[in-house]
């Protein structure tokens, strides 16, 4: 008993470690999905969502690439994760993938920062840098909920489908009569040419919500609650019925925008 | 020494010099010279340093290029609409046909002189060759398989197991390894041993005849700025007034989304015309004197035609007799040598 309060007294006052680039401790990102007020279930089709707009919509696909992950202290040291460790794909129906795990030094971070896509260095990289989520035969191709697009080729950011009664069967819906919506989201900014970049660069302030104390005996994990509601209903609200498909498009632009809004500190594990 | 004898030792110092000329002869067919830039072409634009031709890795990808098994049911392969006798384009066909006889929108466009290539597909989005062949695998209407399901099927199979150890030291199928094959096969399809390039490189007496001399001053002077020699195309995209068909395909447009590129389609390369009718990206012009017919009258100004052919009268204006000349010249970029060569056969 008295062994257990030392240690629990001795972790609460452990000290800021000397901001060392090769002390490095284990820390991660968790990225849980959630709907607006709900907990993120797929084929919801007995209990829909609904959106600002008053559309009911069940969700079957979500899929993202987090990548470039950056800490900050609070006296404005970073640590920029090594490239090569920092690519993570979240796939929402499976809850293994919803941590995104990194080496960084020990210390107390106030920020992070990460990328919700994949950067334009490494879209244009040569094939032998780009293995595991980054492998564009990874997950079956773009038909099969893979991540990658080929006849433009680079990598979809953000993929999120689902149904919605709202769409309609014609040509401005879905003409398969299956009512689904699909948000491909992707663009790296072009290779030669500059063209539309969807890539978004996300910072998150944990003072509120807990500062991750990164040491070697434990597992700092910043918990963050990322709604898909605000996709929707973000600050370029839209309607499921009037963009069901959004894909290589000037309108992902503005769907892009509010993506940037889904990723919020909920608290700190450490 | 009657007549007799002659005759033998004649025949015998025939023999003597068959045998002196045939056996290097034999180890020159037999030695992989890997890439070869031909003298009178610019430094290639792919970079081989990443990806050296060698001749496991060069026979791995033909044999890649000849699988049906890239393909969702087992049917098509690379050369089913790369025909190498029609310089690896699908003679006949205006728009590609694929997987369970779906056409595409687009004409296949030559496996050809690939390793000076910028950018890739008429409408581009594809800058890297080694990304290239994910798109017909992918493509609805092309193969329509994923590249998953492709290595799956290779790896179950010995010969290919043994053609990727051969090629890159272990047996392991990789997304990179599959299209770096692929790579090497492509980059060695190279065409420059048409009589143009003879005759630019001074080989032999090889020398223009008077016709195709005069078809090669109107090129020069009409057409060059474009289709820039000796690729005979400068590899840019430029709209050059097709009317837009029922499926009004924007070309660069899809691929950047930027106004400007709107009907914008890559130039192709005039070598081996003979071999690859029909003609541009839709391939609507089943002749050559088709595709001058339009240059000289046909030139629709929709959005963004190229400066070039956007003069007083839109287009290229071409007499009977400077027509004649031009394909008279443009004949001679015909490559016969390309079209035969044993390495780009199915084996």
């Amino acid at each position: 008993m008295v062994a257990l309060l030392l240690t629990a007294c001795s972790k609460k006052n452990n000290p800021e470690p000397e901001f060392d680039e090769a002390n490095l401790a284990p820390f991660s990102i968790e990225f849980d999905n959630i709907v607006g007020d709900r907990t993120l279930t797929f084929d919801n089709t007995a209990s829909l969502y609904t959106n600002a707009a008053g559309e009911k919509f069940s969700i079957s696909f979500l899929q993202y690439f987090i990548s470039n992950i950056k800490v900050t202290t609070a006296s404005g040291k970073t640590y920029i994760v090594p490239q090569e460790k920092s690519y993570f794909l979240i796939n929402g129906a499976d809850k293994s993938t919803r941590y995104a795990k990194v080496q960084v030094p020990e210390a107390d971070y106030t920020k992070v920062t990460f990328t919700l896509g994949v950067d334009s260095l490494r879209s244009t990289m040569d094939l032998d840098k780009r293995t595991g989520v980054l492998d564009p035969a990874a997950s079956g191709g773009h038909g099969m909920g893979g991540m990658y697009w080929g006849w433009n080729a680079g990598y979809i950011f953000f993929r999120f489908e689902g149904n919605a009664p709202v769409i309609s069967d014609d040509a401005n819906g879905d003409p398969t009569g299956k009512k689904q919506f699909k948000y491909h989201i992707g663009g790296f900014g072009g290779y030669t040419a500059p063209t539309i970049s969807n890539i978004k660069i996300i910072t998150l302030d944990l003072t509120a919500g807990g500062t991750a104390k990164v040491r070697k005996d434990r597992q700092s994990n910043v918990h963050l609650l990322v709604d898909l509601m605000k996709v929707f209903n973000g600050k370029n609200a839209f309607s499921i019925a009037a963009h069901p498909s959004v894909m290589f498009s000037d309108y992902s632009v503005s769907v892009a925008q509010n993506l940037s809004e889904m990723f919020r500190h909920d608290h700190t594990e450490n | 020494m009657n007549r007799k004898h002659f005759t033998v030792l004649l025949i015998m110092a025939l023999f003597v010099f068959a045998c002196k000329k045939s056996q290097p002869m034999v180890e020159q067919i037999e030695e992989f010279l890997g890439f070869q830039k031909p003298s009178n072409f610019p430094d290639a634009v792919y970079n081989l340093e990443a990806n050296k031709v060698t001749k496991a890795g060069f026979e791995l990808g033909r044999t890649l290029f000849y699988e049906p098994r890239l393909s969702r049911n087992n049917t098509i392969t690379c050369g089913s609409c790369h025909i190498q006798s029609s310089a690896f384009t699908q003679h006949g066909h205006d728009v590609s046909h694929g997987i369970d006889d779906r056409l595409g929108t687009r004409n296949s466009p030559p496996i050809m002189n690939l390793a000076w290539n910028k950018a890739f597909m008429w409408g581009g989005g594809v800058y890297d060759l080694d990304l290239q062949p994910i798109v017909p695998i992918t493509t609805h209407e092309e193969m329509d398989e994923n590249l998953a399901n492709v290595f799956a099927k290779l790896q179950a199979m010995p010969k290919y197991t043994a053609l990727f150890k051969a090629a890159f030291g272990t047996e392991e199928i990789t997304t990179a390894r599959f299209m770096k094959a692929l790579s090497q096969f492509m980059v060695m399809c190279v065409s420059s041993n048409s009589k143009y390039d003879k005759v630019m490189r001074k080989e032999g007496n090889m020398a223009f005849t008077a016709e195709e001399l005069e078809g090669y001053n109107i090129f020069k002077q009409k057409c060059a700025s474009c289709h820039a020699e000796p690729l005979f195309t400068d590899g840019s995209f430029r709209n050059n007034g097709l009317p837009p068909s029922a499926i009004d395909d924007q070309g660069l447009y899809t691929a950047t989304l930027k106004l400007g590129d709107k009907y914008k389609f890559k130039v192709p390369s005039l070598r081996n015309l003979s071999y690859t009718a029909p003609y541009m990206h839709d391939g609507r012009f089943l002749t050559l004197s088709g595709v001058l017919e339009h240059y000289n009258s046909g030139v629709a100004t929709t959005a963004n035609l190229d400066p070039l052919l956007n003069g007083a009268k839109p287009g290229i204006a071409l007499s009977e007799t400077e027509k004649q000349r031009l394909t008279t010249f443009l004949l001679t970029l015909d490559d016969e040598e390309f079209i035969k060569d044993k390495r780009f056969a199915e084996q």
